[in-house]
């Protein structure tokens, strides 16, 4: 049994409680989202006492120096006291500076960053709406180059953030941003093969890793595998068209049921990526989207012979109604 | 005398074995239902771990460890014939790496040691 200091209160961590159930029990606990240690929404500071290795996994080592953990994958084995990460340090203020649907499901935010910063194409972002700090991550489809972030926002049921990005917030509209993080980004030799698969808006950092590859001279094939359930979830057509225009560009989109669109094939992402003669001890991969089809694809190219540190996935968990 | 460990090429040479291994044991039906977890860079962490162990280069695994971090999959199940086979695979593992037979017959003895604490008796 643990016990956790907060805010001046005092609380008793259930053996295997994390500290995220524990203070949601007390009714304190910070802002969460994927409640399963990959989207550092639940970023707290540990003040004093020792962290459990698995409570850092996944933080840059600098965060990792200050004490920095997440508390929904932190499961104290001792007392520990904690803080809220301290916002101004660690965050960039933005605006909201351009909307634009792209589908039934998806829309594009363009945010604008007061100060300078620097990321990768393809990281994700934690989005704050600063009225109640709800905090969601973004990936990133924009390049570091280009003046503005660009996010794919996917409209969830009842979600309360997609609803205020896609409908509510008027453009010109505050918001906070933490990060940049996740190893999701273009880093290979230039000839190596590139192989890109997601479902949803698990396209936006796809598209932006392809499009930084191009900028930095790869010259090695790129396939990129766009999947959905029905051919609603597909988005974003006019801009891969324009991609796979590229030689080294080949890009494949596919349902599992339904009409299938003129350019669009139905089968399976595993099936389509495993049966398309990929060199996989050579390439890499990256895999973004739906949780399931993202291990069961990790899974399968791993099998099939790619090493396991050649494949980048970043589930994309959907945060719980009311959390 | 040097160890296993560094006589086959230290953790470069453990990195490759991990992949292998891993594939191997996720491959074996009679063992892979307790390595298909959903993180599987978590699995090959602790897969490195353990073949380092098994090849006496530094890790900072006891026979206490060993018995706390399977207590979960005693009560799934986890038995003498599951053992055995993880030290199958693990010495197919290092035959494809060209290990002698004898050094491998020498690395599943010591890990017998462990049998007891892995199963939690």
């Amino acid at each position: 049994m643990a016990r956790l200091t907060y805010r001046g209160g005092s609380f008793e961590a259930e053996d295997g409680e994390s500290v995220l159930e524990c203070l949601e029990r007390a009714g304190c606990a910070p802002p969460s989202s994927c409640r399963s240690g990959q989207c550092q929404s639940c970023l707290m500071k540990a003040t004093s006492g020792s962290l459990p290795p698995a409570a850092q996994q996944g933080l840059k080592d600098a965060w990792r120096a200050q004490g920095l953990f997440l508390a929904c994958a932190c499961r104290p084995t001792e007392d520990l006291e904690v803080a809220d990460a301290d916002g101004g340090a660690l965050e960039v203020a933005a605006t909201i500076t351009g909307r634009e649907v792209l589908s039934d499901e998806v829309v594009r935010i363009r945010l604008a960053t007061g100060s300078p910063f620097e990321y990768r194409a393809g990281q994700f972002v934690s989005v704050i709406r600063p009225s109640d700090r709800l905090t969601r991550p973004y990936s990133l489809a924009s390049l570091p180059s280009e003046p503005q972030l660009e996010l794919h926002v996917r409209r969830v049921p009842g979600g309360r953030m997609s609803a205020w990005l896609c409908d509510e917030a008027p453009i010109g509209e505050p918001v906070q941003l933490r990060g940049p993080a996740g190893e999701c980004f273009y880093l290979a030799g230039e000839e190596q093969p590139l192989v890109l698969a997601g479902t949803s808006t698990g396209l936006a950092p796809l598209v932006g890793i392809v499009r930084d590859a191009l900028d930095r001279g790869h010259r090695g094939p790129i396939a990129l595998y766009h999947g959905s359930v029905r051919a609603s979830g597909l988005y974003l057509a006019d801009e891969l068209d324009t991609l796979a225009t590229h030689p080294n560009v080949r890009v494949v989109r596919s349902v599992l049921e339904g009409p299938t669109p003129d350019g669009v094939v139905q089968e399976g992402l595993d099936a389509l990526v495993l049966g398309s003669g990929h060199d996989l001890k050579a390439a890499r991969a990256w895999l973004c989207g739906a949780p399931e089809l993202v291990r069961l694809l990790k899974k399968k190219l791993f099998l099939a012979g790619m090493p396991l540190k050649a494949i980048a996935s970043d589930p994309f968990v959907v945060a719980p109604a009311g959390a | 005398m040097s160890s296993i460990y560094e006589q086959i090429g230290g953790a470069p040479a453990v990195d490759a074995a991990v992949d292998i291994f891993y594939r191997k044991v996720l491959a074996d039906d009679r063992i892979s239902d307790f390595f298909d977890g959903t993180d599987m860079d978590a699995q090959a962490a602790k897969q490195k771990a353990f073949i380092t162990m098994a090849l006496g280069g530094p890790n900072q695994y006891t026979g206490k460890d060993m018995r706390a971090a399977h207590k979960h999959l005693v009560k799934r199940g986890l038995s003498d014939s599951h053992f055995d086979a993880v030290v199958e695979n693990l010495g197919a593992t290092l035959q494809e790496l060209g290990v002698p037979a004898a050094t491998i017959g020498t690395i599943a003895e010591s890990l017998g040691g462990l049998r007891n604490d892995v199963l939690d008796r």
